[in-house]
């Protein structure tokens, strides 16, 4: 059995190995979906800073309140602004395609599935990544998406950041790990001039909040199959034992 | 008038169904009364596998289907509204797009055990035959499926590969025109690879499983010594060798079903992106005709001869890289169909073969591997060197074989299975 099972998992075993190559980011964070303080705080930051644009065309208002425990009432009078939208409504946004490629040059993208696409590193590095930059129509530019589109809607909470020549411990470009400091010497280091609301760390937390809901709506079945899976593994367990064992006394008699 | 000497049931209502189909008989012929060899080892859990993946293709697709939208409109938002509105729609989704990388898994791995003990050498030729032909219509199959979702690796995949018919000279260009139904890939093409994905394929698959099955009965199964255990018989005429079917291996296979199903489902609940192999990450943006992704890579299963395309880097007799490198492509999979003819050795069972046959099959086996992970990566110098080398072993195995099958030497066979 055991022979079995390892063949079986070794020939999964090449295509999992492979993901492995991904760029290199400044940040990394691990999604909780059981978190669900993080979660609603993280829908709340996206009602207000990001759904002005971004629209979550496929995540419906009502099943976020229920997978993220929220009250109806609650949700619709803290998280649904436009009159035109329903508690069962999909987050769409007041503005159309067309009047977005007119005035901003392109679209901004629909977020539901972007953490599938760029996963969520990229989107917590990024929102943590913008910095002032003058020559830039909207005055910031982004380590991680160069000449970005987009301006730090977050910037009342974040304050000011500016790329400067310090010593950071995240990894910043190609500079090099000093192994006496343990730090990366680099003069693209970014560093808050201007506090803004919240306390660099505090705006990280909130970030990673934004991050974690943007993982739960690329994927909310998530959730669901978590609980599921242990029942169904055990189950299959079970009856793999049994079919051994009947198996086992049908064969008693081959030689 | 059917047949006088089939076995039927002495009275009640098996007995009336008996006298107006062959129940009783084809049960005992296909199961109760089929001798198997009783020496079959874990290589052989994967036919019965196939079958299961089949059953869990088609049942979650009929019900996709449902809530399904095959137009360039709505294909991509309701492959959204399936995982997020349907009940268990997100289950059903995933248990069939990996349950299509499973299909892979184990038929490549029951094709290898074919190739292991020479399943496919006489009087199973045609066995063999029936189960390319299945592999063939399940790789068209694979590919129309990945267009539905609509994503942009599944239009720019299916962009790419409908693309290689145009290098076919004089006919190419009208001939990809004529497939595509437009002059590029739009809401037209999707309904008739939905079409062909729903109705089509999955009737001549399951038409051809039932072939491969006929043959195979009516050959018996071979098995790990490659002996055929039909010359040994008892005084009743049973195989000395032979268990039967049912419930020998039924009760077997229900044991590997299990072991299956756990990891299947493991993938299913925890993985179902299967590190963005089985799911491909830019198949999350709706498709784009007008943004072409960075790196387009086929599905998995079709890696390694997408690498034996891109191996072919030089002109030939006026005629581009790309043409012959469709042609070595399409040479690669044809090969596989006159594999029993390539086979000169007298015994079938690599444990009995000699040293050569098994270090090429070991090489072919290693460069089938290497050219599956190379068909993912974009392509370098260095890479495409490994590729031709890769390509060359893969030909080298088949086209040598006649000579090397011929001339090793073999050890002898024994005269019963030896478990």
């Amino acid at each position: 059995m055991k022979k079995q099972l390892f063949a079986l998992l070794f020939a999964l075993v090449p295509f999992t190995a492979l993901a492995a190559a991904e760029a290199h980011l400044p940040y990394s964070m691990t999604p909780d979906l059981e978190d669900k303080a993080s979660l609603q705080r993280g829908m709340q930051l996206y009602v207000n800073y990001c759904m002005g644009c971004h629209s979550l065309e496929h995540q419906r208002f009502a099943r976020a309140a229920e997978d993220l425990g929220m009250p109806q009432d609650l949700v619709e009078e803290n998280l649904i602004f436009s009159s035109d939208l329903a508690f069962n409504d999909q987050m769409r946004i007041a503005m159309s395609k067309e009047d977005a490629e007119n005035w901003l040059g392109a679209a901004p993208p629909d977020l539901t599935l972007r953490s599938r696409v760029r996963g969520t590193d990229w989107i917590y590095s990024y929102l943590l990544s913008f910095y002032k930059d003058p020559e830039r129509p909207t005055g910031v530019n982004n380590a991680v998406f160069d000449l970005v589109a987009m301006p730090n809607v977050l910037e009342p909470l974040q304050g000011v950041q500016e790329m400067v020549c310090a010593q950071s411990d995240h990894p910043v470009g190609d500079a090099e790990l000093d192994p006496l400091t343990g730090k990366y010497q680099s003069c693209e280091v970014l560093q808050v001039t201007e506090p803004g609301q919240m306390e660099p760390a505090e705006f990280e937390e909130a970030v990673y909040d934004l991050t974690n809901f943007l993982a739960y709506v690329g994927e909310p079945s998530k959730l669901q199959a978590q609980t599921l899976a242990p029942k169904v593994l055990i189950f299959i367990f079970i009856f793999g034992v049994l079919a051994y064992l009947l198996k086992r006394e049908y064969w008693r008699d081959i030689h | 008038m059917g047949n006088p000497n089939r076995v039927k049931a002495e009275s009640g209502f098996m007995r009336w169904v008996d006298d107006r189909f062959p129940a009783t008989q084809m049960w005992q012929d296909h199961l109760s009364k089929y001798y198997a060899p009783k020496n079959f080892n874990f290589w052989y859990f994967f036919g019965s596998l196939a079958l299961l993946v089949l059953v869990n293709q088609i049942l979650t697709g009929v019900w996709l289907t449902m809530s399904y939208n095959p137009t360039a409109e709505g294909a991509f938002a309701s492959v959204e509204y399936i995982m997020r509105d349907v009940e268990y729609g997100w289950l059903i989704r995933y248990m069939h797009s990996t349950g299509a990388s499973a299909f892979f898994v184990v038929v490549y791995l029951h094709m290898f055990r074919g190739l292991l003990y020479g399943s496919y050498k006489a009087p199973r030729e045609l066995v063999w035959i029936f189960g390319m032909t299945i592999y063939l219509s399940l790789m068209a199959e694979a590919f129309m499926g990945y267009l539905l979702p609509w994503g942009q690796m599944s239009y720019w995949g299916a962009q790419v590969i409908i693309s290689l018919f145009s290098a076919i000279p004089v006919v190419g260009a009208e001939l990809t025109q004529w497939i595509r139904g437009d002059y590029l890939i739009s809401g037209i093409t999707l309904n008739r690879f939905f079409a062909l994905h729903v109705v089509a394929l999955p009737i001549v698959i399951l038409a051809l499983v039932v072939l491969h099955l006929i043959a195979l009965h009516e050959v018996g199964s071979n098995n790990p010594d490659g002996i055929e255990i039909k010359d040994k018989k008892d005084e009743t005429g049973k195989p000395l060798d032979g268990i039967p079917f049912h419930p020998y291996y039924t009760v077997k296979d229900l044991f590997g079903v299990a072991v299956f199903l756990f990891v299947f489902c493991v993938v299913i609940f925890y993985f179902p992106e299967g590190g963005g192999y089985f799911l491909e990450k830019p198949n999350f943006e709706p498709s784009d005709p007008l943004k072409t992704p960075d790196h387009i890579a086929p599905v998995w299963y079709f890696t390694p001869f997408y690498a034996i395309l891109r191996a072919v880097t030089f002109s030939l007799f006026g005629l581009d890289s790309k043409f012959w490198g469709v042609v070595l492509m399409g040479a690669a999979i044809a090969i596989l169909f006159v594999l029993p003819w390539l086979d000169r050795s007298p015994v079938r069972s690599m444990r009995y073969k000699g040293w050569f046959s098994r270090i090429m099959l070991a090489l072919f086996a290693v460069s089938f591997v290497i050219l599956g992970v190379l068909g993912v990566l974009p392509a370098t110098g260095g890479r495409t060197l490994v590729a031709q080398i890769c390509t060359a072993v893969y030909f080298a195995f088949f086209l040598l074989m006649p000579i090397y099958t011929r001339l090793e030497k073999t050890k002898p066979v024994p005269e019963r299975v030896t478990g």
